[in-house]
C-alpha cells in the first residue's frame, strides 16, 4: 500500500525539471517579454568620467525630438526628494547624478519614449558639460595622505574609509604566534569580476492612476526586499505595491541590489501615468550593476613544524566602488570572510578588515557565493598551500592533519561560527582515489624530466550556507527567515508558494519533492509559484544558497502542518483516536489493522465535505522558518593541469569534486548546480576579470573584452558525493548552489602554480592568463597584484 | 506594421524611410514595413511577438538571440531585419511540430541541458544547425559548434549530452523512416 517516494517524485527522484516545458518551447516570461499597453520604453544616460563634476545637463534637443515623452534629470529627482537612494548597507547612492558623477557609467539622465530606438537617439541629443576630477581606481590610492575625498556629498566623511572592522581574538592570535615554529605568510588579490547573468537587468513599472497602485515587473532575487525598499523611498504605502519578478535569465548576485535604472522607471511610470519599460543594455550591466571580489588579503599562519595550525591572522582591504551597496548581513562589514578556516580545527584567529571607495561601480555583491565565503575560502586554501610549501609537507596530508574530526561537532571555528557537521576526511580520500593522487605524483615527476609541466591542486572548505538565523542575520534589519505558503485542494492537488525566487535553481520542481515527500502528494499534483508579492508569502529570495536551507525547510514545515491537520481528519473518517493512527507516505491507517486507513487525497477531500465538529474547513497553512544555525557543506575539489612552456597557456587534465551537501533533494539538478558551480570557479581562474585603467575606464564592457568561458574551453567535471545530513534542517539538506565557484579556484590556482613550482614562484594571482604563467615561468618570480591594464584600447 | 513598435501611437515622420520586406518565419510568410535600422532580434520580438528568441549582450557574443537563416545559425542581435528580405528564418517556436518536441528539445529537458532557460532557444537552435550538417557529431564537434553560444548557468556538460543524446534520437529515428520506407 506504501506509497514509492521515488515514484512520485519524491526526495532524491530525478525528477525532470518542470520549468523546462516552457523554457524549451521559448514560451518562457522573462521581464523583456512583457508587454503592457501603451508602454513606454526608457534608456539611461550614462557617464563617459569615472569622476567628474557635473557643471550643467542641457536635454533640450533632446526633447525636440518626435516620440520623446520625458527626459529625466537629477535635478528633477532632487525637486522630488529622490535623487539619492538607501543602498542595502546602511549607504546612500545616487539616483541620477547631481553634483558629480563617481564612476564611469552612473546613471545620468533617463528618456522615455515611444520606443527604444527613439529614446537612444535623444540620450545621445542630451549635452552634459562635465568638469574632470582626479580619479581613484584602488585601495592604496583611496587611502593615500591628500587623497581627493569621493563621498563629499556624505557629511561626516573626511576620507575614503567606509569602515575599520575587526572580529576574533587579537591577543590570543599574538600568543599563538608567539609559541609558532614557523610562520607562513601570504598576500593576494582577488580581481573584480562582474557575474553577468546573460540576461540584464530591467524592470516595466505601472502605476495605475485609477487604483494608485504600483506593479513592477522586476529581474529581482529578492522582490519583497525590494517591495520594502521602494515603499520607503518612493514613500508609497506598502501594500499599494506589488513586485512580480517573472522567469529570470540567471543572477548570481548581480539581482538582487536595487539598481537606479528600477527606481527612475517606477517614478516616470508615475509621473507619466502609463506602462514604462527599462531593459539595460550589456554595457550598462557590465559597467554599473554588482561586481563581486575586488579585494587584497592578506595574512599569517603560526604553524608548529609538524604542520599542526596554531592560529591565522587576516587582514582585508576591499574595494567597493562609489557607494557601499554590498547585499549583506548588517552585522558584518565584510560578509562572512570571518568563516574563513572553518573546516580546520584551529584554536584561535583574528581578521581586521578595512573597506573603501574608489571611483568604481558599486562592488561587493555576493556573486555566486555566500557573502564574502569566495574570497575567504580562495584565501584560506592558499594559505594552507603557503604553509605545506614552508614546511615540505604533502598538500593533502596537511589538509588531513587539521581537519576537524567526524566526531569533533559541534565544532567552534577560530572566528565563532558553529560548524554542525561533516566527513572531511572521508571527501578528501575519495577525492585522491577518484584522481589517482599517488600515481599523478609519480606521473608529474616523470613528465618535469621530459620538459613537460603538470600540477596539481587540492581545495577543501566547508562554508556557511542558508542565513540566517534571524538573531544574527539581517539585511535592513529585516530578519533573515524564510517562508512557504501550502494549500491542498479537494481533489488532493496542491498549490505551493514561497518567498524564494529561483533564477534558475529548479525550485518548481524540488520544492513539489519536498511536499511529495512529507505529504505522499505525487509532486506532479503540486504546482510551485514565486516572485510575486501580491501572492507570495514574506521571504528574503534566494541567494547565498539559502533557499534550500531556508525556504526548503519552510515548505517542509508547511508540510506538517497540514499532515498534523490531515491526521486529525483521518481519525474522524477511520472513527478512531489520533493515538491509534500511524502515518506511511501518503496514507494514515489503523495501527491494529493497517489495511485500514485513508489516504491523504481522501483527508484533503474530507476537510472540505467532510469535517468533524467544530474543525474549521479547509487545508490550507503556512510556515515561517528560522532556522537555528547556517548548513555547513563541504567540498573538495581537486585539479589537474598541464602549463605549455612555451605560451603559459594551461590545460585541465583532470578535475574532480566530491561534494557532502547532505540529503539530496533532486539529484540531477544538484549536480547541474556543481557543474555551472564549478565553471564560474574555472572562468574566475583563467579568465574572467573586469578591471580599470588609470582614468576609471572599465575594461571590459562587452563580452569581447569580457572574457566568460564557452563550451570550447570549459573541461569537463567527475562529480562524486558523501552524504552528511544536516543535523537541524527537517529533511537534512544542505545548500550547494555555490560549493563549487566558492572552493574550486583555489584548485585550478594551486594545480597551475605546482606545475611551475620552482624557486621564487609563491603567488599568481587571478586570472591565470597565459602572460601572468608565462611571466611566472620564466622570471621565476610572483605576478601579483591587479591585472595589468591595458591602455591600448 | 508601420513602425517597430505598433503597439504605441507614434506619428512617423514623414522623412523616416520605410521599406517592404517578406519574410517566412517559421514556416508563415509575412510581408512587412520596416525601418531600414530596425534589428532582426527586435522584429521577431517585437514586431512578430515571436518572444522566445533572447536578446543578451547586443554585440554578437553570446548567441542567446541565434536563429536559423536559411538553415544557418545568426545572431539576430547584429542583423537589420530588411537583409532578411527573400529569405526563411526559424526561431525557438518552430522548432517543434504538431506531432510534438523536437528530439533536441527533448534532448535538452532529459538531460537537464539548461537551467534558467535564457540561452536555451540559441542553443538549441546552433544544435539543430549542426545536427542537419553532421548527424553524428563527436564530443568535440559539439562544443566547438556551441562555442559561439554562451551559458552562465550549466556548465555546458549537460548541454554537451543534451546534443549528444538528441543525436543519436535523431539517426535512430532516421534508421525507423528509413526502415519502413516502401
Amino acid at each position: 500500500m506504501t506509497v514509492d517516494e521515488v515514484k512520485i517524485g519524491g526526495l532524491g527522484a530525478k525528477r525532470r525539471r518542470v520549468e523546462d516545458s516552457r523554457f524549451i518551447r521559448g514560451m518562457g516570461n522573462y521581464v523583456d517579454d512583457i508587454t503592457l499597453p501603451g508602454m513606454l520604453h526608457m534608456e539611461i544616460l550614462r557617464s563617459p568620467l569615472a569622476h567628474a563634476r557635473i557643471k550643467s545637463v542641457d536635454a533640450s534637443a533632446a526633447l525636440a525630438i518626435p516620440g520623446v515623452q520625458l527626459v529625466l534629470t537629477g535635478e528633477l529627482l532632487a525637486s522630488r526628494n529622490l535623487a539619492w537612494m538607501p543602498t542595502l548597507s546602511y549607504d546612500t547612492q545616487a539616483v541620477l547624478a547631481t553634483d558629480k558623477v563617481r564612476f564611469q557609467g552612473q546613471e545620468v539622465a533617463c528618456v522615455v519614449a515611444d520606443d527604444p530606438y527613439i529614446a537612444k537617439d535623444a540620450c545621445e541629443a542630451i549635452v552634459v558639460d562635465y568638469e574632470a576630477l582626479p580619479v581613484i581606481v584602488n585601495p592604496t590610492q583611496a587611502t593615500a595622505n591628500g587623497a581627493p575625498v569621493i563621498r563629499d556629498d556624505k557629511e561626516n566623511q573626511h576620507d575614503n574609509v567606509i569602515f575599520d572592522w575587526e572580529v576574533g581574538d587579537q591577543d590570543g592570535t599574538d600568543r599563538a604566534f608567539a609559541a609558532a615554529d614557523v610562520v607562513s605568510e601570504l598576500e593576494l588579490h582577488y580581481p573584480r569580476s562582474h557575474p553577468s547573468p546573460i540576461e540584464t537587468c530591467g524592470s516595466i513599472a505601472d502605476f495605475d492612476r485609477a487604483t494608485s497602485k504600483l506593479t513592477v515587473y522586476m529581474t529581482t532575487q529578492a522582490p519583497h526586499i525590494i517591495r520594502a525598499a521602494v515603499s520607503m523611498v518612493a514613500e508609497i504605502p506598502e501594500h499599494m505595491i506589488r513586485i512580480v519578478s517573472p522567469d529570470l535569465g540567471g543572477g548570481f548576485g548581480n539581482k538582487v541590489p536595487i539598481y537606479p535604472g528600477y527606481v527612475v522607471s517606477i517614478l516616470a511610470s508615475i509621473l507619466l501615468e502609463r506602462p514604462v519599460k527599462w531593459i539595460e543594455d550589456k554595457t550598462g550591466n557590465l559597467i554599473s550593476t554588482g561586481f563581486g571580489r575586488d579585494i587584497y588579503l592578506r595574512g599569517q599562519m603560526a604553524l608548529r613544524n609538524d604542520g599542526k595550525i596554531l592560529g591565522v591572522r587576516m587582514h582585508t582591504d576591499s574595494d567597493h566602488g562609489a557607494f557601499f551597496s554590498d547585499a549583506q548581513p548588517t552585522k558584518f562589514k565584510i560578509g562572512l570572510m570571518h568563516a574563513a578556516f572553518a573546516c580546520y580545527d584551529i584554536p584561535v584567529a583574528h581578521l581586521t578588515a578595512r573597506g573603501v571607495y574608489t571611483n568604481k561601480a558599486p562592488g561587493g555583491v555576493a556573486y555566486r557565493c555566500s557573502f564574502r565565503i569566495t574570497e575567504a575560502m580562495f584565501f584560506q586554501e592558499r594559505m594552507v598551500q603557503a604553509a605545506a610549501d614552508d614546511l615540505g609537507l604533502d598538500q593533502a596530508e596537511i589538509r588531513r592533519l587539521n581537519f576537524v574530526k567526524d566526531d569533533d561537532f559541534p565544532h567552534r571555528t577560530p572566528f565563532g561560527f558553529l560548524t554542525d557537521s561533516g566527513q572531511y576526511g572521508k571527501c578528501l580520500d575519495i577525492g585522491l582515489e577518484a584522481i589517482g593522487y599517488e600515481d599523478f605524483l609519480k606521473q608529474k615527476e616523470e613528465a618535469r624530466k621530459n620538459g613537460r609541466l603538470l600540477g596539481i591542486g587540492i581545495s577543501t572548505m566547508t562554508e556557511p550556507l542558508g542565513a540566517g538565523n534571524s538573531r544574527e542575520y539581517d539585511i535592513l534589519g529585516i530578519k533573515m527567515f524564510d517562508s512557504a505558503e501550502l494549500r491542498v485542494h479537494m481533489t488532493g492537488k496542491a498549490l505551493l508558494r514561497t518567498g524564494a525566487k529561483s533564477q534558475g535553481q529548479g525550485h518548481e520542481t524540488t520544492w513539489a519533492q519536498i511536499v511529495a515527500h512529507e505529504l505522499g502528494i505525487p509532486a506532479d499534483d503540486v504546482v510551485v509559484e514565486e516572485g510575486d508579492t501580491d501572492t507570495a508569502p514574506f521571504g528574503m529570495g534566494t541567494y547565498a544558497s539559502r533557499s534550500t536551507p531556508v525556504a526548503g525547510a519552510a515548505v517542509s514545515m508547511v508540510s506538517r502542518k497540514i499532515r498534523a491537520k490531515a491526521r486529525k481528519i483521518a481519525a474522524h473518517l477511520l472513527e478512531v483516536s489520533e493515538e491509534d493512527i500511524e502515518w506511511e507516505l501518503g496514507r494514515f491507517y489503523l495501527r491494529s489493522s493497517p489495511d485500514s486507513g485513508v489516504t491523504i487525497q481522501e483527508c484533503a477531500m474530507a476537510a472540505y465535505s467532510n469535517l468533524p465538529d467544530g474543525m474549521e474547513p479547509g487545508l490550507e497553512n503556512n510556515a515561517y522558518y528560522d532556522p537555528p544555525n547556517l548548513t555547513w557543506p563541504f567540498g573538495c575539489y581537486i585539479a589537474t593541469v598541464e602549463v605549455d612552456p612555451l605560451t603559459g597557456v594551461w590545460d585541465v587534465l583532470n578535475f574532480v569534486a566530491v561534494d557532502d551537501c547532505g540529503v539530496r533533494i533532486n539529484p540531477m539538478i544538484v549536480e547541474g548546480q556543481i557543474m555551472g558551480g564549478l565553471a564560474e570557479a574555472y572562468a574566475m581562474a583563467n579568465m574572467q576579470f573586469i578591471t580599470f585603467d588609470s582614468e576609471g575606464n572599465c575594461v571590459g564592457s562587452n563580452y569581447m573584452d569580457y572574457l566568460l568561458p564557452t563550451s570550447w574551453e570549459t573541461p569537463g567535471f567527475e562529480l562524486h558525493e558523501v552524504v552528511t545530513p544536516c543535523p537541524h534542517h527537517p529533511i537534512g539538506a544542505k545548500g550547494v548552489g555555490e560549493c563549487a565557484t566558492v572552493g574550486g579556484p583555489a584548485a585550478f590556482v594551486t594545480a597551475v602554480r605546482d606545475a611551475l613550482k620552482g624557486p621564487g614562484v609563491r603567488n599568481i594571482d587571478m586570472p591565470l592568463l597565459p602572460d601572468r604563467v608565462y611571466e611566472a615561468l620564466t622570471e621565476g618570480h610572483d605576478v601579483s597584484g591587479s591585472p595589468p591594464v591595458r591602455t591600448d584600447l | 506594421m508601420t513602425s517597430l513598435f505598433a503597439a504605441v501611437t507614434t506619428e512617423t515622420p514623414v522623412d523616416t524611410p520605410i521599406r517592404r520586406i517578406t519574410v517566412t518565419v517559421n514556416g508563415k510568410q509575412h510581408t512587412l514595413d520596416v525601418e531600414p535600422r530596425l534589428l532582426l532580434a527586435h522584429l521577431i520580438r517585437q514586431g512578430l511577438e515571436l518572444t522566445g528568441t533572447h536578446t543578451g549582450c547586443d554585440t554578437t557574443h553570446c548567441g542567446a538571440c541565434t536563429v536559423l537563416i536559411d538553415g544557418s545559425p545568426v545572431k539576430s542581435c547584429t542583423m537589420f531585419a530588411v537583409q532578411v528580405d527573400g529569405h526563411e528564418v526559424t526561431t525557438v517556436e518552430g522548432l517543434a511540430s504538431a506531432s510534438g518536441l523536437h528530439p533536441i528539445q527533448e534532448g535538452f529537458r532529459d538531460e537537464h541541458g539548461l537551467q534558467c532557460g535564457f540561452c536555451t532557444p540559441g542553443m538549441m537552435l546552433t544544435a539543430k544547425a549542426l545536427l542537419d550538417e553532421n548527424p553524428d557529431p563527436t564530443e568535440d564537434e559539439v562544443r566547438w559548434a556551441l562555442s559561439g553560444n554562451l551559458c552562465r548557468c550549466t556548465g555546458y556538460q549537460n548541454i554537451v549530452k543534451s546534443v549528444l543524446v538528441a543525436a543519436a534520437r535523431l539517426r535512430a529515428k532516421d534508421n525507423v523512416e528509413e526502415d519502413e520506407a516502401p
